[in-house]
């Protein structure tokens, strides 16, 4: 009975690991073809690991296109939005926790539902402005946008870690004579350093990844890393081990700045609703 | 005189955030509905006309719509049903302790970080590219005929690479809620002897509604307005056989520079996303006030 019940358990175990192989394995196998020849990357019966393994193809990708530009242009708009949006909704998440009001629950959901609102509803207008004020391509019209888009993320999750933190913190100092510049960013802000990380490391995960509005209101100058990578969707000849590569960069940073945040996404991505 | 100082204190550190969205929301809304009561071609000047709804009645009557609209439906309906069933599937798979688990479960959520436009031209090109594509390959050691994606399944296709993505999100989301089960419980339910599907029927989903509901209704958003795994593989064809609504919003504005019909569209899209989104902001309102 109790071998069985072992038996049972390593074959539920090795079930487990089947499926977390089959899930990655098209990551995986984006890497190998990035270390491939493009001959290799195309011919019948693929090899699982790169016969000859070459880095020509990452050589490739830095020299022939503007790789370094694209990838600073994500880095710009991703951090940028986040700390434009930290910004504002610091002292936001902070009135609404501290000083709730009738107001708070409302302002809130209603926040909260200007994130449902389709992006496609305000294409075009956008569009029209942004061509009118000549804001089309260029890095601080993308950033804007996406940090108008992440907000109510932002102010969400910073609300749901400053109501953690007990009041009478904050009303002691204010006994000493703490204004209230002085009790935000010397008592406020270095307890909820964690969360604050938290909600920067999920907002940079979806700026970074966001491809609605950057593939329609960029071309070349503010074009990000989502915007190159679709560029390859019509290359001529050979391109596969290149197109892996350059998507293997584009990801890598990505990728494990996610597995460090698989708590704060549930908490970021739910409002709250599943802990 | 103490607490009207500190609600004007709260308001003046709200207002930034509001004022901030209210003009998001309502300048650009408002032009949409405005551009969506007119005929305006971008590319015949001077053709800017008040027509009333004619923009939604050509719309509506458009068979280009309706098929859109299907094909959005079917795109949201499959991909929510794939990531809840396997979702649901997997969490329970990755919760129970085995060796290697936390790296298995980071390997399994990986997907969710790939952006969409890499993840649409990996999964087109390296995974189903009918000639030296892995599946393909795969598929000819099984002496099968391989499947010419795009070219015959094009929604199908999109449907696969969407819900790749999507699954890592439920699975993450649904073993979050599934730790949370109370480990007395489990204890009880196991010394009382209770079978597998007994136990996963009236324990283990009834435990889980909350945060299924929360997946599926998320999920609805992002999906209802699914574009660059689109734009990099089909451009919604062949013919318009993967084209959704957000797809064909897209080409009627930006590539045939119909600002009044993309407009009637837009507002369509709005429509139905705020139908989602009332039952969604009704779910965690009322989370809020349990708290």
């Amino acid at each position: 009975m109790v071998n069985q019940a072992r038996w049972q358990r390593v074959g539920w175990g090795v079930a487990a690991w089947l499926v977390a192989l089959l899930m990655f394995f098209p990551i995986y196998w984006m890497i190998m073809t990035s270390f491939k020849t493009e001959a290799a990357a195309v011919s019948t019966p693929p090899s699982i690991v790169p016969m000859e393994p070459t880095l020509q193809n990452y050589e490739t990708v830095f020299e022939q296109s503007d790789y370094f530009r694209f990838a600073w242009n994500s880095v710009v708009i991703s951090l940028g939005s986040t700390m434009l949006g930290l910004l504002v909704a610091v002292p936001a998440a902070w009135a609404m926790a501290f000083i709730p009001s009738k107001r708070t629950k409302p302002t809130l959901l209603w926040m909260l539902s200007t994130k449902m609102l389709p992006p496609v509803g305000v294409l075009v207008p956008i569009y029209l402005l942004f061509r009118d004020w000549g804001l089309l391509d260029t890095l601080f019209g993308l950033t804007v946008v996406l940090m108008l888009m992440n907000l109510p993320i932002i102010v969400w999750m910073l609300y749901t870690y400053f109501r953690e933190i007990p009041k009478d913190i904050l009303e002691s100092a204010r006994m000493e004579g703490a204004g209230l510049w002085q009790e935000v960013v010397y008592i406020l802000l270095p307890i909820s350093l964690g969360g604050i990380a938290s909600t920067v490391l999920l907002n940079v995960i979806l700026a970074w990844n966001e491809s609605f509005w950057s593939l329609n209101l960029t071309s070349s100058d503010a074009a990000p890393l989502t915007a190159f990578i679709a560029s390859y969707t019509s290359p001529e000849g050979l391109f596969w081990a290149k197109l892996s590569a350059a998507s293997t960069l584009a990801i890598a940073p990505i990728l494990i700045l996610g597995w460090f945040s698989q708590k704060q996404l549930v908490r970021g991505m739910t409002f709250g609703a599943v802990k | 005189m103490a607490i009207s100082r500190e609600r004007l204190v709260g308001v003046g550190a709200t207002s930034p955030s509001v004022v901030m969205l209210l003009l998001w929301m309502v300048v650009p809304l408002g032009m949409t509905i405005w551009f969506s009561l007119h005929r305006y071609l971008l590319l015949q000047p001077g053709s800017y006309t008040l027509v009333g709804l004619e923009n939604y009645a050509y719309f509506l009557q458009d068979p280009a719509f309706l098929n859109a609209l299907w094909n959005t439906l079917v795109l949201v309906g499959s991909v929510l049903i794939i990531t809840v069933v396997f979702g649901v599937a997997i969490a329970l798979l990755l919760n129970q302790p085995f060796w290697g688990q936390g790296i298995a479960r980071i390997l399994a959520i990986s997907p969710f970080f790939i952006m969409p436009t890499a993840s649409g031209l990996i999964w087109k090109n390296l995974l189903m590219d009918p000639n030296s594509g892995f599946i393909s390959w795969a598929m000819k050691s099984l002496s099968l005929e391989p499947i010419v994606w795009f070219s015959n399944w094009p929604l199908l296709s999109i449907i696969l690479i969407v819900a790749w993505r999507w699954l890592p999100f439920a699975t993450l989301i649904l073993l979050t809620a599934l730790q949370s089960l109370d480990e007395e419980q489990r204890e009880a339910a196991q010394m009382d002897g209770a079978r597998p599907i007994p136990y996963f029927l009236y324990i283990i989903l009834p435990h889980l509604a909350r945060a299924i509901t929360v997946v599926v209704l998320i999920e609805m958003i992002f999906l209802l307005v699914v574009f660059a795994e689109i734009f990099v593989t089909t451009s919604g064809g062949p013919g318009s056989e993967s084209t959704n609504l957000a797809f064909m919003i897209y080409k009627q504005a930006l590539l045939q520079f119909d600002v009044g019909g993309a407009s009637a569209g837009g507002v369509i899209a709005v429509v139905l996303a705020n139908i989602i989104a009332i039952f969604l902001v009704r779910l965690i309102g009322k989370n809020l006030d349990e708290e």
